[in-house]
């Protein structure tokens, strides 16, 4: 094939505890560390072991969000990405429109294949993926944990609540990756310094004709309801004691 | 009113208990009628269990040799011809309708909500964001459907004793050639499936090996539990990643849950915390697993997991 495309999200770092702003409008993001999407980084790392098998040309990594996201794209072309798209774009797209985005950009790019993490671990929806095969008509394989390409079709193992799926996809095709896919590469000093002069295009989103679709709105924003910290008990004959007592063994 | 269809997941002989969670989810908006849809090759059975079940107007079955093994891409069409006249489309957020039922919201031209943790009214509904650090009230707008994914963990099964009319639903809907099942590979084991079941013995990397993680078995075996584990045991290979239990794995509720040598990092915790009973077993007093727990133990788990496993014997 010749070209993957690879989504970035802009997403607060893994290792962050969010907090609820006291008066319900959203979390703090403010001077919270921001990241690639975990599962982004997976999927970019899969691109890049592709086209370094020889099995395409071109890895290009995009982005859809606020000029903030330049500093994840660049990450991305450090990690060995060949060119970078920003989609600039006000607040939070919904998904539709995000699938939309990418749709265009698979138009103008003639892409082959998309490969985008299976979730963001801020808004942990799982979506965007599975909309973007619906709106192009093509196979989606979500939850990838092993991807091997012979000619035009892929197979694809997917971890599922029963064990491991494999399906066969025709390409082009949207694979969405889990965890056990790979593991991405560190990305070296000298890597940066060439990721500069990478070609990064910005895109306004409002160029590209993309609609949105039907808002769901985000009303109020709250933490979770807390479990109350239980007691320690001093030995197996407690916890015994304990679980009986509540009639659970 | 709200007419809801909810997508049955099924595995061509029983019915997936995260089906009758959504149903759960659908009786508490108002005034629901409820609906089922069966969709795979040879459905009686699994349809007339769909029937059983509380507060289901009807079951509508639609039976195609390619509709099993469940592919979404092939069920995703055929659920939007069902989908004609119901204002809500739900299935469950497990890994068989987190995959379908976006492309199903596509298809429909609507945005999905994602893991509906409670009903705020018929197109208000509260969902869990950032591994559960956050909670979100979500509004769909009340002139489209809405489509939607349901977090099992959240709901009690809805009880049985109806006897719900069965439909053979017509549809009409192109199905693509260009995915094909090609094989599941499960781990085959006579332990309880996650999802199902009542009691759960998970073990995290403090295990230490896959052999070690015999005691996890063996004390699941003892009380009749299924078998989970953190993100750092599969990542180590202990064991395979369905036994994943978290924020990215399978998000769980059973009436107790054994967390034995997992810390308890906020990505695992929010796949449990609407467990009964929490037992957590850890030799690190600080660890943040404790600060969920109902009952903690402080301790080597190498001493303490058979020790148990024999008391419960």
């Amino acid at each position: 094939m010749d070209k993957i495309l690879v989504g970035l999200k802009r997403a607060v770092d893994y290792n962050v505890r969010v907090q609820v702003r006291s008066d319900g409008s959203g979390v703090e993001t403010d001077g919270v560390k921001m990241s690639i999407n975990p599962f982004d980084e997976i999927a970019l790392e899969e691109a890049l072991q592709i086209r370094e098998r020889g099995e395409a040309n071109e890895v290009v990594v995009v982005s859809i969000g606020t000029s903030d996201a330049q500093q994840q794209l660049r990450t991305g072309l450090a990690m060995g990405a060949d060119r970078a798209i920003l989609v600039e774009a006000e607040g939070t797209p919904d998904t539709l429109s995000i699938a939309r985005t990418f749709m265009a950009l698979i138009e103008r790019e003639n892409a082959d294949l998309v490969i985008l993490g299976k979730q963001a671990i801020d808004d942990d929806n799982s979506q965007t993926g599975q909309v973007l095969a619906a709106i192009w008509g093509r196979p989606q394989a979500t939850f990838a944990s092993e991807v091997v390409f012979k000619g035009d079709t892929a197979t694809v193992t997917r971890e599922v609540d029963s064990g491991l799926e494999i399906l066969e996809i025709d390409l082009p095709a949207v694979i969405t990756v889990d965890l056990r896919l790979n593991e991405p590469r560190y990305v070296k000093l000298p890597d940066i310094m060439k990721a500069k002069k990478k070609p990064l295009d910005t895109i306004a989103l409002t160029d590209l004709g993309v609609e949105p679709g039907p808002q769901i709105e985000e009303t109020t924003y709250e933490p979770p309801a807390g479990r109350q910290k239980g007691i320690m008990v001093d030995d197996v004959a407690g916890l015994v004691a304990a679980l009986k007592d509540k009639g659970l063994v | 009113m709200a007419k809801i269809l909810i997508i049955a997941e099924h595995d061509g002989t029983s019915l997936n208990p995260s089906t009758a969670k959504c149903v759960a989810c659908a009786t508490s908006i108002d005034g629901a009628e409820i609906d089922i849809a069966v969709l795979g090759a040879s459905i009686a059975d699994v349809a007339a269990q769909a029937a059983e079940l509380g507060s289901v107007a009807r079951v509508l079955t639609v039976e195609n040799e390619q509709n099993t093994p469940a592919v979404a891409a092939i069920l995703a069409p055929q659920i939007v011809s069902l989908a004609d006249g119901y204002s809500h489309v739900f299935g469950p957020s497990t890994a068989f309708g987190k995959d379908l039922m976006p492309r199903v919201s596509a298809l429909l031209g609507v945005n999905q909500i994602s893991d509906i943790m409670s009903v705020e009214g018929s197109h208000e509904f509260k969902r869990p964001i950032y591994a559960g650090n956050a909670v979100v009230t979500v509004k769909a707008p009340a002139d489209h459907p809405v489509v939607a994914t349901v977090r099992t963990a959240s709901y009690q099964a809805a009880g049985g004793g109806n006897s719900a009319a069965v439909e053979a639903a017509g549809i009409d809907a192109e199905l693509p050639s260009h995915t094909r099942f090609v094989e599941l590979q499960s781990g085959a084991s006579d332990r309880p499936d996650l999802q199902a079941a009542a009691k759960v013995v998970s073990g995290g990397r403090a295990l230490g090996s896959e052999e070690n993680f015999e005691l996890i078995y063996k004390l699941a075996d003892t009380i009749g539990a299924g078998v989970g584990s953190s993100r750092a045991a599969v990542d180590a290979g202990y064991v395979p990643p369905e036994t994943q239990v978290g924020q990215t794995g399978q998000i769980i509720a059973p009436d107790l849950y054994m967390a034995i040598g997992i810390s308890g990092a906020i990505q695992h915790v929010t796949g449990i915390k609407d467990a009964g009973t929490i037992v957590a077993i850890n030799k690190d007093e600080e660890a943040p697993i404790f600060e969920i727990a109902d009952f903690g133990l402080v301790g080597d788990l190498f001493a303490i997991v058979p020790e148990l496993t024999e008391a419960l014997g």
